[in-house]
């Protein structure tokens, strides 16, 4: 049964696709009955999986992509352990437990050229971000890296919305090394955008205070509850610890203490 | 209709049905997802004199069946409470029962009688067994001296009811549930989180960053149910159990074990709305076997 009461929802949602795009990495799309809330990139979902008996609480997943019009949304997700392996065999029509939209999304910064870098997985949200900035008018550049080709897919839907550069850290596609070594982070940005492994953004961050350019940062930290309940999410900041899954995932770097 | 309602010293609960402190915020939290009125009542997460910023990151690791936390007692002090939250507790038709914490008896003692004065509020519940905080919680809950002296100190200042959550990280549970009761407190909960520990070999390093941290979820239920067991056996007073609740079956096997009420805990994270499916599950239960208080259940369990 679906419960839907004010802004967040805990609904179960059916699996329309869920497709590998390489080794590690699969697309799973679900589709609601009800019309999609509002939802925006670098917000999340707690999605619950069954069948898994070593997986006990929710799985926090981000939205790679959203279609208001067929209802459909779309994770993209690294097979990690137990729970995510789970989420990699579920078949067309199975349901999925959701409690969505969670966390503050990334906000629309002041000016007009954008850079969006992301590490492996952390791709995920920067799609949905990218469509939004360049809805929005904007110019985008997107510099992801990977350990190594293997773990490369189809990247096209990200040129349709801007430049693409790429690294892997063993120079098997694109620049041999790090994203926080690659000569376009050297340019002039407006803000800069991140998502990934957090040595990654550290440096990023880094980068960008050094340049006073504003960075955003969606973090990956360990939830018990999603919705903040439970006040494991802490995330030390400027402010005091902060709950990444309610003034998260999404800090501005300058806010963090990490 | 069968009859749900409970007694707890001096309130009256509409169903046994309660949520547990650290795990249903103020409630607030949850009204997205259900009608939080509709619980016999909310345990608030811990409130301390002044405010606390909690324990360092990671602060939680799941483990089989269960989850270990090390929150600490991250809030923002007795003070924000009454002006930020208390004011918006009104709009809703439950109890709102105030867990209370300190790391010394002058803290705790503040912090009741700051509470006493609370119309809305009308029963504390004396947090002596936080796992997560060097000094007071768990020290007060496992040394029978501080227990007593921290809980008389508290009856003193504080007149409405007063129930006492008691730790499970001792060798006899019911002496501590004794000394509750000797001391003038109106009813004891248990249990709170057990003691626990894990390590992610791979890495050799602690999962979660203070080493330890406390244990909930289905993993406890069995040892939280035979202490329920035990301090019935043992107090008059009301007890209130939890410890792993999950399912109508769970509160069922509380109180056929002697608890009075129940408080659902960590599988709030995982269903948010479990709360009153629980509920709805006490009513069938209750119909399918004839019962029509549900107060009949507490201690019917047939030896
Ligand atoms: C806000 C947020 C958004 C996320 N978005 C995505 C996404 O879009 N796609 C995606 O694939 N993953 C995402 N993650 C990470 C994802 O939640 C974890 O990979 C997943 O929970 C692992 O579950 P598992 O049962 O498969 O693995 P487990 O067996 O639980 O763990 C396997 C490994 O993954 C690590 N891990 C576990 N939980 C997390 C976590 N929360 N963050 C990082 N590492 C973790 C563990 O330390 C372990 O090394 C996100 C996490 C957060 C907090
Ligand atoms: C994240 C978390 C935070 C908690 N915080 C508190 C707290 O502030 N005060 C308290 O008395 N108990 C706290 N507890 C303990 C619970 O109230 C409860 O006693 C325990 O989790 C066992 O019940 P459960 O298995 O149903 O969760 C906390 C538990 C969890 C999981
Ligand atoms: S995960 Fe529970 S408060 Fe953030």
């Amino acid at each position: 049964m679906n419960q839907i009461i004010g802004k967040k929802r805990i609904e179960d949602l059916e699996v329309t696709g869920n497709k590998w795009l390489n080794e590690d990495y699969f697309v799973l799309t679900l589709r609601s009955e009800e019309i999609l809330p509002d939802i925006r990139a670098g917000q999340f979902t707690q999605v619950k999986v069954e069948g898994s008996p070593e997986t006990f609480l929710r799985r926090p997943i981000s939205f790679y992509d959203v279609h208001p019009s067929s209802r459909e949304i779309r994770l993209l997700i690294r097979k990690a352990g137990a729970g995510t392996k789970r989420l990699s065999a579920l078949n067309k029509g199975e349901k999925v437990n959701m409690i969505y939209p969670l966390g503050r999304p990334f906000s629309l910064l002041e000016g007009n050229r954008f850079l969006l870098v992301g590490g492996g997985v952390g791709l995920a949200p920067l799609y949905l971000l990218g469509k939004e900035l360049h809805r929005a008018g904007k110019e985008i550049v997107f510099l992801f890296g990977f350990r190594s080709a293997g773990q490369l897919f189809d990247l096209s839907q990200f040129k349709d919305l801007g430049e693409l550069y790429l690294t892997t850290e063993d120079g098997s596609k694109g620049e041999k090394g790090l994203v926080t070594g690659h000569p376009v982070m050297e340019q002039g940005w407006d803000a800069i955008y991140t998502c990934g492994p957090e040595p990654m953004m550290k440096v990023i961050a880094a980068v960008a205070a050094e340049k006073g350019v504003p960075c955003e940062a969606s973090l990956e930290t360990l939830m018990g509850c999603g919705f903040g309940a439970c006040l494991c999410c802490a995330v030390e900041t400027v402010h005091g610890m902060q709950r990444a899954c309610v003034e998260g995932p999404v800090f501005n770097t300058k806010e963090l203490l990490w | 209709m069968v009859d749900l309602e409970v007694k707890i010293g001096g309130i009256t609960l509409k169903n046994p049905v309660t949520t547990a402190s650290g795990c249903f915020g103020y409630g607030l939290e949850y009204t997205d997802f259900l009608d939080i009125s509709r619980l016999g009542a909310i345990f608030t997460k811990a409130t301390t004199g002044e405010p606390r910023e909690g324990n360092p990151s990671p602060r939680m690791a799941e483990t089989p069946m269960g989850m270990i936390n090390s929150v600490g007692l991250q809030n923002k002090g007795v003070d924000h409470f009454i002006e930020h939250i208390y004011p918006h507790l009104s709009a809703y038709d439950t109890h709102f029962i105030v867990n209370v914490s300190g790391s010394t008896v002058e803290e705790y003692v503040e912090v009741a009688s700051k509470i006493d004065v609370l119309e809305k509020i009308p029963g504390i519940e004396l947090n002596i067994s936080c796992p997560n905080v060097k000094e007071g919680g768990m020290v007060f809950g496992t040394d029978p001296v501080s227990a007593r002296k921290v809980i008389r100190a508290v009856r003193e200042a504080y007149h409405k009811t007063l129930i006492v959550k008691l730790s499970p990280n001792v060798t006899s549970i019911k002496d501590f549930a004794l000394i509750a009761q000797e001391e003038g407190a109106d009813s004891v909960s248990l249990i709170n989180t057990l003691l626990a520990m894990a390590i992610d070999a791979e890495r050799r390093k602690p999962l979660i960053a203070r080493i330890t941290g406390g244990l909930s979820g289905p993993a406890v239920k069995p040892i939280a149910l035979r202490m329920v067991w035990e301090v019935a056996q043992a107090v008059e007073i009301p007890v209130i159990g939890l410890g792993g609740i999950s399912s109508a079956t769970d509160v069922i096997e509380f109180m056929l074990a002697g608890a009075t009420a129940v408080q659902v805990g960590t599988a709030n994270f995982i269903d948010p709305a479990i709360s009153l499916k629980i509920l709805e599950g006490i009513i069938d239960y209750m119909e399918r076997h004839g019962f029509s208080s549900v107060k009949e259940l507490t201690g019917a369990l047939e030896i």
